[in-house]
């Protein structure tokens, strides 16, 4: 039998696996990989940073719905992705992360660049792996991958030693993964379900709150099925949205700490909550004693963790979404007689009530500054709404998330659990490199966007067309507003006065900068930067103190929403 | 959860297999500390399959928090089963190595004490006895009462293990 090196191996384990990009850094410890790595068909982005690589390796399979692969070297550049892979392990992002690892020799001697990083990332991996042994390669990259996209799908890291990359042995790729400690339950018990369903049925004001699950379970057609059948109104979290298109008439809105008006009374006043591949975060609770206070709650999720952990579900469905969903339908269809939209008629009078008597709203005056909201409109209007839009974190987020009216799933990547500025940039370079054929925006502010700015080389180098726009404010623009609302406008460590300036940064990046200062510079700006093939900085200059409204004060129950 | 119930801690033992491999006890403590949970005793050991160690963990907590601790668990990847004992009939037992302090006029009730609780005297030295109680919980901590009037000098226990008890009568 022929024998390869263990970088040789691992390369035909990605190629079994069908990867044909990934991210990465090189060092000494994964020299033999890279040297391979350059001899195979597998397409190699150099980032800029390690965080970098994860992220985008995570924006990569959002947007393409495979798995995202990084590699990274020893030590630092394990040490540095350790944020990337915390914040695709709070979203179920399934990336796999390859780290170099000093000779197993060594391991332990405080070698030069040596980390434990399978020790570091324990707490922030689905799993993770040390391979100890050139005869444990091809298990442990085969189960990695497994472990990634199935179930709820998460990061997985696979620790290289040196000398098992230098290592020979034969290689055979298994044709399926056996893990005896992991069965994840996608089939959820029908009982439940017809449990489930007799409840949605019996509903006078029931209401769907879907989360990320949905997106990472392909569910968006059968919710979206599933909720016209039967008249139900949908709000998503953060995690979630794209799963429902955002202009149909039973679309509420975000719900939670800065959700619409809409949203947050309809879970206060709905006799059943339907919540589908969500987890209860506390950004979207509040209060979680006053939360949905009026409701039964069926919970729909493939992790058993999440039913009961924050809020006690009365009908509790362990199982993915896709399948619960299709079930649920074959059970609307049965009763194909039933007229739900008469039915439903007060409870959808009062959804649209309170739509039409609080929108979300903002005003842009033609003489004044740059309303961010109005960008996050031009944008979403410029594009039709079929933009990827990327988020950074704090009200860049939320402003993408309320005013972009996501429509389609795999479009809006935001690192929703950890909430994890800088995030943005690499994952619109992540997403761009799975999707040329779309247009993929970064929704930043000034603070976010300076986290891994030095990211637009990797644009530049690998030819990225991926729009950013800051929304700029010269604050970090989120905690200055809790501050300005809860501590005596004290504005305490938030004020970024001396930021760079954007358009000659990135003219020096060799990308292409542009700005806007005054309202009716937007339009333009927007539409040369959507006309250029290349990597383009718009630097918004908007209005220094804007809020993003409604916003529940955190603890608070939801229907205390701070309006303007 | 909503917090309506006043959550009522009670101690649960656990019998957790797992794979018997480097690394896998720290996933399984680094979840107790990391998610907050409390561990009252731990031992782990290897089963009659060597790839198989099984841990038996005396946690302490509500209703709510133990089903999340046996949920966590059973995430775990090397993690093979998770039994709470305490909602069966279970054989619970733990050795408790015991220094305690003889004065003279204590030995005798020292020695009836262990001869009592059916422990035995391991060594003998010139101010204190080293006695070996085996039991379950309520036990152990039943000697260590009445040792205290004598005064403990040191205290080495072995950690709860425990398993399911069989099936009596008909097959």
């Amino acid at each position: 039998m022929k024998h390869y090196t263990g970088a040789q191996i691992l390369m035909k384990c990605l190629e079994a696996e069908g990867v044909d990009l990934m991210f990465g850094y090189p060092g000494g410890a994964v020299i033999d990989i890279y040297h391979e790595l350059d001899a195979s068909n597998i397409r190699h982005i150099l980032v800029r940073h390690e965080q970098a690589a994860v992220h985008a390796a995570d924006g990569y399979a959002r947007a393409s719905g495979k798995v995202g692969v990084a590699l990274v070297t020893s030590g630092p550049g394990a040490t540095n992705t350790v944020t990337g892979i915390a914040s695709a392990y709070m979203d179920s992002i399934p990336v796999v992360i390859f780290t170099g690892q000093v000779p197993t020799a060594l391991i332990g001697n405080d070698a030069f660049q040596e980390v434990d990083i399978v020790g570091i990332t324990r707490p922030c991996t689905k799993h993770n792996f040390l391979v100890k042994s050139s005869k444990d390669l091809v298990k442990s990259v085969a189960q990695a991958f497994h472990l990634a996209r199935t179930g709820r799908p998460g990061p997985v890291v696979v620790d290289l030693p040196k000398d098992i990359m230098q290592a020979r042995e034969p290689f055979h790729y298994p044709e399926s993964v056996q893990i005896s400690g992991y069965r994840p339950r996608y089939r959820p018990h029908v009982g439940q379900l017809r449990k489930a369903f007799d409840l949605i049925a019996k509903a006078e004001r029931p209401l769907i709150y879907g989360g990320g699950g949905l997106i990472s379970a392909r569910a968006s057609g059968d919710l979206t099925r599933f909720a016209r059948k039967l008249s139900i109104p949908v709000t998503l979290t953060l995690m979630g949205l794209g799963a429902f298109p955002g202009d149909d008439p039973l679309w509420t809105g975000m719900l939670g700490m800065h959700g619409t008006y809409t949203a947050n009374m309809a879970v206060a006043e709905c006799d059943v909550l339907i919540a589908i591949g969500a987890r209860f975060d506390d950004r979207v609770t509040g209060k979680v004693d006053e939360f949905a206070p009026k409701a039964q709650i069926i919970h729909i999720d493939i992790d058993p963790c999440s039913i009961q952990k924050n809020i006690r579900a009365d009908v509790p469905v362990v199982g993915d979404c896709l399948s619960a969903l299709q079930t649920l339908n074959v059970f609307a269809d049965e009763m194909d007689a039933m007229d739900w939209p008469s039915r439903r008629k007060d409870w959808l009078a009062a959804v649209q009530g309170w739509k039409s008597d609080r929108p979300l709203n903002y005003t842009q005056d033609p003489e004044g500054p740059i309303k961010p909201q109005f960008v996050v409109e031009s944008l979403h209007r410029l594009t039709k709404g079929k933009a990827i839009v990327a988020t950074e974190v704090g009200q860049n987020q939320m402003w993408a998330a309320q005013y972009y009216h996501f429509k389609s799933p795999n479009s809006f990547l935001t690192s929703g659990g950890l909430g994890c500025m800088g995030y943005g940039f690499p994952a619109a370079i992540g997403a761009a490199l799975a999707r040329p054929d779309r247009i993929v925006i970064d929704i930043a502010g000034d603070g976010s966007i300076q986290m891994n700015i030095q990211e637009l080389a990797t644009a530049v180098q690998h030819n990225v067309p991926v729009k950013v726009a800051i929304l700029n404010n010269r604050y970090l623009g989120m905690v200055r507003q809790w501050q300005q609302l809860f501590k005596d406008g004290r504005y305490a460590g938030t004020n970024m006065e001396a930021a760079p300036d954007f358009q000659r940064l990135a003219d020096a990046y060799g990308a292409v900068g542009m700005r806007a200062t005054k309202p009716e510079e937007v339009e333009l700006v927007i539409k040369q930067a959507l006309a250029i093939k290349r990597p383009v900085f718009m630097d918004f200059w908007v209005d220094r103190e804007e809020n993003v409204y409604p916003m529940v004060p955190a603890g608070k129950p939801l229907t205390e929403m701070i309006l303007t | 959860m909503t917090n309506t119930e006043t959550p009522t801690e009670t101690r649960h033992v656990l019998s957790v297999l797992v794979d018997n491999e480097p690394g896998v006890l720290s996933r399984v403590t680094g979840l107790f500390s990391g998610r907050g949970f409390n561990i009252d005793s731990l031992t782990v050991a290897e089963t009659t399959d060597p790839a198989i160690s099984r841990i038996s963990v005396v946690a302490p907590g509500s209703e709510t928090i133990l089903e999340q601790i046996k949920k966590q668990l059973n995430k775990l990847i090397n993690v093979h089963k998770v039994t709470d004992l305490t909602a069966a009939p279970h054989l619970e037992r733990e050795l408790a190595l015991i220094k305690v302090k003889a004065k003279q006029e204590d030995r005798a009730e020292i020695l009836r004490i262990v001869d009592i609780f059916r422990g035995q005297v391991l060594d003998v030295g010139a101010l204190e006895y080293t006695v070996e109680v085996t039991g379950d919980y309520d036990k152990i901590q039943a000697v260590l009462d009445l040792f205290a009037r004598m005064g403990i000098v040191e205290v080495a226990r072995s950690g709860v293990v425990a398993l399911v008890r069989s099936k009596k009568g008909e097959k």
